[in-house]
């Protein structure tokens, strides 16, 4: 497969060259053939690459360059990219925000951190920082002085008109300014504080009477610099802030950099381990799955519903709490297993469960589901084609409501999601009832996981020994699991120390926020609100 | 006619809907309510024992630990939570070794990972699932978890 | 059965032998005042404590039950709280509408309030256009909200304001309709004369199948009416954080507040009135001796009582719907409360032109 793979790309770009790793193939274009191998890769019938998984900013000191990871979701081969530029003073590199729409974000974000500035990108802005903010603080060099980037007290102007770098015929680049709102539209903030924004996120609308015109999503208010805090941190310590990231699948996320480790050690885990994680990983799903209902409910006006929720999550939280020692982060899951051995009494706990919940489903469907308003409000509402959802990243529930089989436990299966019999949850409407109707069901298919493991956890250690400094070997890794929000990918650069070199998480949520604006545009603001929780972000994992 | 049957069969099933909804609730009414009442269950109030509220250091009853000072908890945390204070002292037989003066615990910044109480090799810390731990300011959050005349178990040196 | 009128009549004796007659005016009309402000302020509070702990039970919680014996004493610390609390004067508001516009809504809601009768004797305002008076006075207090909205100088207030607009002015259409309804099976716009004309069995037992789906109607477009869930678009928390009142702080926002609770239980106090017999006791045709033991008890129990199963079922409504959208309220007036309405009236005067009720 990789043969024909280099073969094509080797017709198309002579000059690219390869490494492979893994069975991943690297490929390393010069900028200026880039974009051009960007669209073959994306429409060639034998590549297809139309997912951009994971693209991450890199500084290799000489170099400053990006990362794409890139998957079919049809031939479901994968293939990674390498574009570096050893201009550090004015890097440039093209866009490919024309080519998968999730680029569009994650270019900014990329500029706001390296400060490589996307050629023909329509919105140069940075993402996560702050417009005055001095410097690009991932690159190796940053100067990290309090005096330089002091905390800023006045609040930030927003300027209407932002700049995009374009290529002019004759090979230069040129600034030019793109308009994002006109001087008379009727633009509303909602947010940062605003109760439907489920924590600080904003949203730019421009209004025109109950119609919603435009969304422009402004983030960075939590933003944390959790994968620049992880350079500084060993790999075991850098587990402590993968529950921090999204906090309603702490468990999946630290699951992912765990496997991610210890994919690179080379160390096999127990199977007992991974029943283990499997079952966390499931009912940790399950109250995340509880949680969007009843924030969606409170979204739509239904408080009742709401607290029918919080009330049956307890039961999984008391669960988590007497086996993992956490309620909300957990931290369960280590280098090598888990951090202790289950709880005697979570099994009996888990089986109680399992058949409290349905008659609560049922609760939760008569009350809500059947309810005519709520059909009525999430019917036909902010439909995602199953094209947009591949071409923004869309993945998770949100992406299997618009009927793209997205499902990481399918794809690359891992724990034990081998072994157990489930069906991958899909609607083919894309609109706001479909990806609630995903979640409800996917509630279901847990209880059915949930069922026939936990009576079969093996016997065997609950970890297994690792050294005290944990050393990764040169290289690059990706992992991703399917969190509940969508894919959580880890992509670690080893450069065989005890730290990290540089660590990437593919956030879901990132994609989610992106597509509101294309799904929100032409409905009516509590349609943008529905649909807000119908993606159902975290904020914290988009801004990491 | 397809219209006008439309019209009635869909007010009819939104309106059915609805009864079902108030039906719902109107059961949970009168269910058993799930309200904890804290504080007054505080005696019957259960906290897992894993639950990580507080880093403690162990003592025995002859108020004697097992810290050594190495200072690994110190260099495994994430967050500089922890502080070893500690004294050279020369033993009997010449030797040099570190004997615990204070240790500092940053409650405050501590993020209950465990990596502490996991890297000690001789068990001398551990978590306990208290939680009640409001206070006015952030200074009265950093204790000092050694118990004022403490000594190391087996040791003679008095801290 | 206990008659208000004596306790009226003898402070009135009583005032006119101690004062001269323009004084005797001037002091009753102060009085009545009072009382009617004192009531007013006592049903608020009662009502947000029995909303809290309806709301709870419904969400499966206890509600209130740290401030005195089962949460009573709550909302008065809340009601003192809220007169404590500064009034903020924020910047660029055109000031006297937006200080003007929270005494609007509370005085149409007084004014509506003191229509209601209480029990037999305790009416304040009482004449022959009672129910279009009632109906007037009501509606001046969506001047009040779109004043709000508009002198705020705040987008969410503003969008509030026009979506509570549109919603008033269709819900109105309902309300009047179905009280009209009853109207003509009352014959008389006077609350007294159509509480007394149900002394013989109460109007939605006489008027059968008109009198019930009026009812339902004037109990949907009553919630409309007084901005409540699911019909809380104007102040949509999770979608305009407050609406209308988002700017509004203080006892400002209290009045707002107040008169949403209130204006609640005038819904149901006049479902009460004109559907439910108002202050009468239930009378079953034949069955004498159950018929004086209902006449024991006091006038004024019977009235509260049946309002509070109608407030009951309003909370009921805000505790278990989502909100509606914008387009969906108002295709529910227009499409199916409207028509409905206009088919119940004519069905309404036919059973009254050829006696068919009871």
């Amino acid at each position: 497969m990789t043969n024909t793979m280099k073969e094509k790309i080797l017709s198309i770009i002579p000059t690219a060259t390869f490494t492979e790793e893994k069975g991943l193939l690297t490929v390393s274009v010069p900028p200026a053939s880039f974009h051009e191998l960007a669209l073959r890769l994306k429409n060639d019938k034998d590549l297809q690459f139309d997912y951009l998984v994971c693209m991450t900013g890199m500084d290799w000191g000489e170099t400053l360059g990006v990362m794409y990871l890139l998957r079919s979701t049809t031939l479901k081969h994968e293939i990674a990219l390498r574009l570096e530029t050893p201009d550090r003073e004015h890097p440039e590199l093209p866009s490919v925000s024309d080519i998968w729409a999730t680029a569009n974000v994650n270019e900014r974000e990329v500029f706001g951190f390296f400060g490589i500035r996307f050629i023909n990108h329509p919105d140069m802005r940075r993402l996560f920082l702050r417009n005055d903010w001095v410097g690009y603080p991932f690159r190796k060099d940053y100067n990290a002085d309090p005096e330089i980037n002091p905390v800023r007290l006045e609040s930030e102007t927003n300027e209407d008109a932002v700049p995009t770098y374009e290529m002019t015929s004759t090979g230069k680049v040129q600034e030019l300014e793109h308009t994002v709102f006109e001087d008379d539209e009727y633009v509303v903030n909602i947010g940062p504080q605003h109760p439907a924004t489920h924590g600080v996120l904003r949203f730019r609308v421009s209004l025109e009477g109950e119609i919603v015109k435009k969304v422009d999503v402004n983030c960075g208010y939590i933003h944390r610099g959790i994968e620049k805090m992880c350079e500084s941190l060993t790999y075991p310590q850098t587990l402590a802030l993968t529950d921090r990231l999204d906090y309603l699948s702490a468990h999946m996320n630290r699951h992912a950099l765990c496997m991610c480790i210890e994919d690179a050690l080379g160390i096999e885990v127990p199977e007992r381990v991974k029943y283990i994680r499997t079952i966390m990983d499931e009912l940790t799903r399950i109250s995340s799955h509880i949680l969007f209902y009843s924030t969606f409910c409170m979204d739509l006006g239904g408080l009742t519903a709401f607290l029918y929720g919080f009330r049956d999550r307890e039961k999984i939280l008391d669960m988590l709490e007497e086996t993992c020692g956490g309620r909300l982060i957990q931290n369960y899951n280590c280098i090598g297993g888990v951090m202790a051995d289950i709880h005697p009494n979570l099994v009996k706990r888990i089986k109680d469960f399992i058949k409290y919940l349905p008659p609560m489903l049922e609760e939760y469907h008569g009350l809500f589901t059947g309810n005519i308003i709520a059909q009525q409000r999430m019917k036909g509402i902010g439909i995602l084609s199953k094209a947009d959802a591949i071409s923004y990243g869309v993945t998770g529930p949100s992406g299997r409501g618009s009927g793209w089989a997205c499902d990481v436990r399918k794809i690359h299966p891992y724990g034990v999601y081998d072994k157990v019999d489930f069906n991958e949850v899909l609607y083919t409407e894309g609109d706001t009832f479909s990806r609630y109707m995903v979640r409800m069901d996917e509630i279901v298919e847990s209880l059915h996981i949930l069922e026939q493991l936990v009576d079969n956890i093996p016997a065997g250690d609950y970890a297994v020994k690792t050294k005290p400094i944990i050393k990764l070997p040169e290289g690059q890794y990706f992992k991703s699991v399917e969190a509940a929000r969508g894919e959580f990918g880890v992509f670690i650069e080893s450069h065989g120390d005890k730290y990290p070199y540089r660590v990437k998480f593919r956030s879901p949520g990132l994609p989610l926020v992106a597509v509101v604006d294309l799904l929100a545009s032409h409905n009516k603001i509590a349609d943008l609100i529905a649909i807000g929780g119908s993606l159902d972000y975290v904020v914290p994992d988009i801004d990491r | 006619m397809n219209s006008v049957q439309r019209y009635f069969s869909s007010f009819f099933k939104g309106l059915g809907s609805l009864l079902k909804g108030m039906r719902i609730t109107f059961i949970e009414f009168f269910t058993k309510k799930i309200t904890e009442k804290y504080p007054e269950n505080r005696a019957t109030l259960k906290i897992s024992d894993r639950f990580r509220g507080e880093l403690i250091m162990l003592h025995n009853e002859n108020n004697e630990h097992h810290c050594v000072a190495c200072g690994i908890c110190e260099m495994n945390c994430p967050n500089d939570t922890i502080h070893v204070e500690f004294d050279m002292v020369t033993t009997e037989d010449g030797k040099k070794k570190k004997v615990l003066r204070r240790y500092i615990y940053d409650h405050g910044s501590c993020l209950y990972c465990q990596l502490c109480v996991r890297a000690c090799p001789h068990h001398a810390i551990d978590f306990i699932p208290t939680f009640e731990h409001a206070v006015f300011t952030r200074e009265k959050l950093i204790e000092q978890l050694n118990k004022p005349g403490s000594k190391l178990a087996g040791s003679d040196v008095k801290a | 059965m206990f008659d208000f009128k004596v306790v009226t009549e003898w402070i009135d004796e009583g005032l006119r032998n101690l004062l001269p007659a323009s004084l005797v005016n001037i002091t009753e009309c102060v009085l009545i005042g009072i009382c009617l402000l004192v009531a007013y302020a006592l049903f608020a509070l009662a009502l947000i404590y029995a909303e809290r702990k309806v709301c709870a039970a419904f969400q499966c919680r206890l509600g209130p039950n740290r401030v005195g014996p089962w949460g009573t004493i709550q909302v008065v610390c809340d009601m003192i709280k809220m007169l404590i609390k500064e009034i903020i004067e924020i910047k660029h508001v055109d000031r006297y509408l937006f200080n003007l516009a929270p005494y609007i809504v509370i005085i149409s809601s007084l004014l509506a309030f003191s229509c209601i009768p209480f029990a037999k004797g305790l009416e304040i305002l009482d004449f022959n256009v009672g129910i279009f008076f009632l109906i007037a006075v009501s509606s001046i207090g969506i001047v009040g909200i779109l004043l709000a909205g508009w002198a705020s100088n705040n987008k969410y207030s503003l969008i509030g304001a026009m979506r509570s607009g549109a919603q008033m002015i269709s819900y109105e259409l309902s309300i009047g309709l179905s009280m009209l309804t009853m109207v003509v099976l009352a014959g008389s716009m006077q609350l007294s004369t159509i509480v007394e004309s149900q002394a013989d069995g109460w109007f939605i037992f006489k008027g059968h199948i008109p009198a019930f789906i009026a009812f339902v109607v004037y109990l949907i477009a009553g919630t409309a009416e007084t901005n409540r869930g699911p019909f809380d678009l104007p102040e949509a928390e999770s979608e305009l954080t407050a609406g209308y009142h988002t700017e509004y702080s203080g006892m400002h926002f209290g009045f707002f507040y107040v008169a949403e609770f209130v204006n609640m239980f005038i819904v149901a106090a006049v479902a009460t009135t004109i559907f439910w017999g108002g202050w009468m006791p239930l009378h079953i045709p034949g069955w004498d001796s159950f018929n004086a033991i209902m006449d024991y008890i006091p006038s004024l129990i019977w009235f509260l009582g049946k309002s509070a199963v109608m407030v009951f079922i309003i909370m009921w409504f805000k505790w278990t719907f989502p909100r509606l959208r914008i387009d969906q309220l108002l295709r529910l007036e227009w499409k199916y409360l409207l028509p409905i309405n206009l088919c119940n009236l004519l069905l309404m005067v036919v059973v009254v032109a050829f006696n068919l009720h009871f």
